[in-house]
């Protein structure tokens, strides 16, 4: 039989390519445009080449600002990941306290970033903020807008009440999906409830896992409004992650074609990280001993 | 290694049972001896699932008791009944290589692992698995994979039973066999209860020595394969043992003479007697296709009858009869003159059943 070859098909992808194209590359292309150029006006523009990327590669107040958001988000996972997986195990099976569960750990994610910020300032005030206010009962001088260990600790605090539902609900699902036999010939082969959890639950969790710990990696590595409302970047700079340093260099010094310059390298660190991770976890899922 | 014993055991998932049909398992006593090879068989739905997972322990029986050599276990897990149980569907630790799932029941109870490398190797080689041994488990076929849930039941080999679960259902028909020719060594090499469940009549018969049938719940029939096929209890045996199943006659006694609908039968007279000392009027007769003698020539005493089609499967012909307005199957070997249009039937007296009430009478064959 013959196979008819039609190019006049490729025609039909036309309504995604624009769709793409408006959505991503055409906003994208503006920033790298901007990145490689300084632009004074409509009708002024200098081409610069690699001068913004050098710029910034070598900015000690940027160096400073990725460092801290990696140890952010590094910190933030290692917390939320145990114990989102921790809730969802304890999380009740059926009945009424099942939906009750899944309804009380929802809560924190439907509130807006911005509001959770504000809900944390108010929190930790020394004066009228219930945190604040114990802790310095309590003889701690908790201070977030003096101390950066407490600035830290607060926000860490609060990114791991805000997200660590999200872990928890995709563990439950993923935990939901295995099915009875698998605990049945467990307590048959008399594994321990370690065990069970090496063995059974943790390998069917790896696919929500990794789903879980690549969004909360890019999330977090984007965190603005919620440090922004609770402590503004400070004490100093302590707490000052890249989103608000762009922010500062874009809208606030007008910096165009440096910012331009900027975001691109952070993309690629989020794409670079997101991309080792993944791969590095679905080869571990791999054979290492094909056809022995 | 055990005796295991079920005493008036019942079992129902209604919180509140009304009937007996509420009942996944009646009332029931039954005593599987040490050592036995054994088949649990029914069609799907009979509670043969439910009573495997009573004896390992998976669950609590809602009434009676479960005892192994003598001990009611009731209220022991299945960890500590030291019982090994298969499922249909293989259920294997994925991220552990197949040798690692065969060490994991001996492991998790600290055996020196010198000993669990005696027993995985062992066992292995008895599966066929020795060549895949590294390989992680998870990448295996179905197939395979079912070898290693069964390889991890048979590696513990001080267990009370191993109970399989159907557990060649996701098997390819030519492994199948090989496998029930293993587990029947495996078994002859070890002596441990087995308890295999299945609702194929020829599983069962090639694996066990003796056969439970069951049927809405309830043992109907324990036996070896040859007492089920000759003298099923039940009418629900005689159906459902045999290819195709027995043949029932709903008979009744009236001058002398046993009726079947319109028509008289040439039986004996010890029939007609326990016919007619029955109580109930739920009386069927009952004999196998391979039992009814088919003439194509008029016999002296033969009944005669209609023939429908026959139905030629190579060795032998299954002829469908009708006598009397009531269907019939007859099988004929091939060595015999298959009738057509006209047929005389006799029905052998030492052959023939009687039910009353679903349940074989004794016929006194003077």
């Amino acid at each position: 039989m013959n196979k008819v070859y039609n190019n006049r098909a490729w025609w039909l992808i036309l309504p995604m390519l624009l769709l793409v194209a408006f959505s991503a590359v055409i906003p994208l292309m503006t920033v790298v445009n901007y990145s490689v150029q300084d632009v004074f006006d409509a009708h002024t523009r200098f081409f610069t080449g690699t001068e913004w990327f050098k710029e910034m590669l070598n900015d000690p107040a940027l160096q400073a600002a990725v460092l801290r958001q990696f140890a952010f988000s590094l910190t933030i996972l290692a917390i939320e990941v145990p114990l989102g997986i921790g809730i969802a195990l304890i999380m009740p099976k059926k009945g009424w306290q099942a939906s009750a569960a899944l309804i009380l750990v929802t809560m924190p994610l439907l509130i807006p970033w911005n509001v959770v910020g504000s809900i944390w300032q108010i929190f930790t005030r020394g004066d009228i903020g219930l945190m604040g206010w114990s802790l310095r009962e309590l003889g701690y001088g908790y201070n977030i807008t003096a101390n950066p260990v407490d600035a830290w600790a607060t926000i860490i605090l609060m990114d791991v009440w805000h997200w660590t539902s999200l872990i928890a609900l995709l563990c439950y699902s993923g935990l939901r999906s295995i099915p009875d036999a698998y605990y049945q010939a467990a307590r048959i082969d008399r594994a321990s409830k370690w065990a069970v959890f090496r063995y059974i639950q943790l390998p069917k969790l790896t696919n929500v896992l990794v789903i879980g710990v690549l969004l909360r990696f890019m999330h977090s590595f984007m965190i603005y409004a919620e440090p922004f409302v609770l402590t503004g970047g400070g004490p100093g700079n302590s707490t000052t992650f890249l989103s608000q340093s762009l922010t500062t260099m874009a809208i606030g010094q007008q910096d165009l074609g440096p910012s331009a310059a900027f975001s691109l390298i952070y993309f690629l660190i989020i794409l670079l990280v997101t991309w080792v991770f993944y791969t590095a976890i679905m080869n571990m899922q791999k054979d290492n001993n094909k056809g022995a | 290694m055990a005796e295991i014993t079920l005493k008036s055991l019942a079992h129902t998932y209604s919180a509140n049972p009304q009937s007996a049909q509420d009942y996944a398992i009646r009332e029931m006593n039954h005593v599987w001896q040490q050592g036995g090879a054994y088949a649990l068989l029914g069609p799907s739905g009979c509670g043969k699932s439910t009573l495997l997972n009573i004896i390992s322990g998976l669950l609590e029986p809602s009434s009676g008791d479960v005892l192994f050599d003598g001990e009611v276990v009731n209220a022991l897990p299945p960890e500590a009944r030291n019982i090994a149980q298969v499922f249909q569907f293989p259920v294997i630790y994925d991220t552990m290589t197949v040798y690692d799932n065969l060490a994991f029941p001996l492991r998790n109870v600290k055996t020196p692992e010198a000993r669990v490398h005696e027993r995985v190797m062992e066992v292995a080689d008895v599966l066929e698995l020795t060549s895949q041994l590294k390989r992680k488990a998870k990448n295996l076929t179905a197939d395979e994979k079912q070898k290693v849930s069964m390889g991890r039941g048979l590696v513990r080999d001080d267990v009370s039973a191993i109970l399989f679960d159907e557990p060649l259902t996701v098997i390819d028909p030519q492994l199948k066999w090989t496998l029930r020719r293993k587990l029947k060594e495996i078994h002859q090499r070890f002596q441990i209860t087995m308890i295999y469940v299945t609702h194929d009549q020829l599983e069962a018969s090639t694996f066990a020595d003796k056969i439970a049938v069951m049927y809405e719940g309830q043992v109907v029939q324990f036996g070896t394969p040859r007492e089920l096929f000759e003298t099923p209890n039940h009418t629900f045996v005689g159906y459902f043992i045999g290819s195709p199943g027995m043949n029932f006659l709903d008979v009744s006694a009236r001058d002398g003479e046993v009726w079947a609908g319109d028509t008289a039968l040439t039986v004996g007279l010890g029939v007609r007697d326990a016919i007619e000392k029955a109580t109930s009027s739920n009386i069927k007769l009952g004999i196998r296709p391979e039992f009814i003698e088919v003439h194509a020539d008029p016999l002296e005493g033969g009944m005669s009858a209609q023939v429908d089609h026959a139905q030629d499967l190579g060795t032998y012909s299954i002829v469908y009869l009708t006598l009397g307005g009531i269907s019939l199957k007859a099988r004929i070997e091939e060595d015999q003159v298959t009738p057509t249009g006209k047929a005389w039937l006799r029905f052998p007296d030492e052959r023939l059943g009687l039910y009353v009430d679903e349940y074989r009478v004794e016929i006194d064959h003077e």
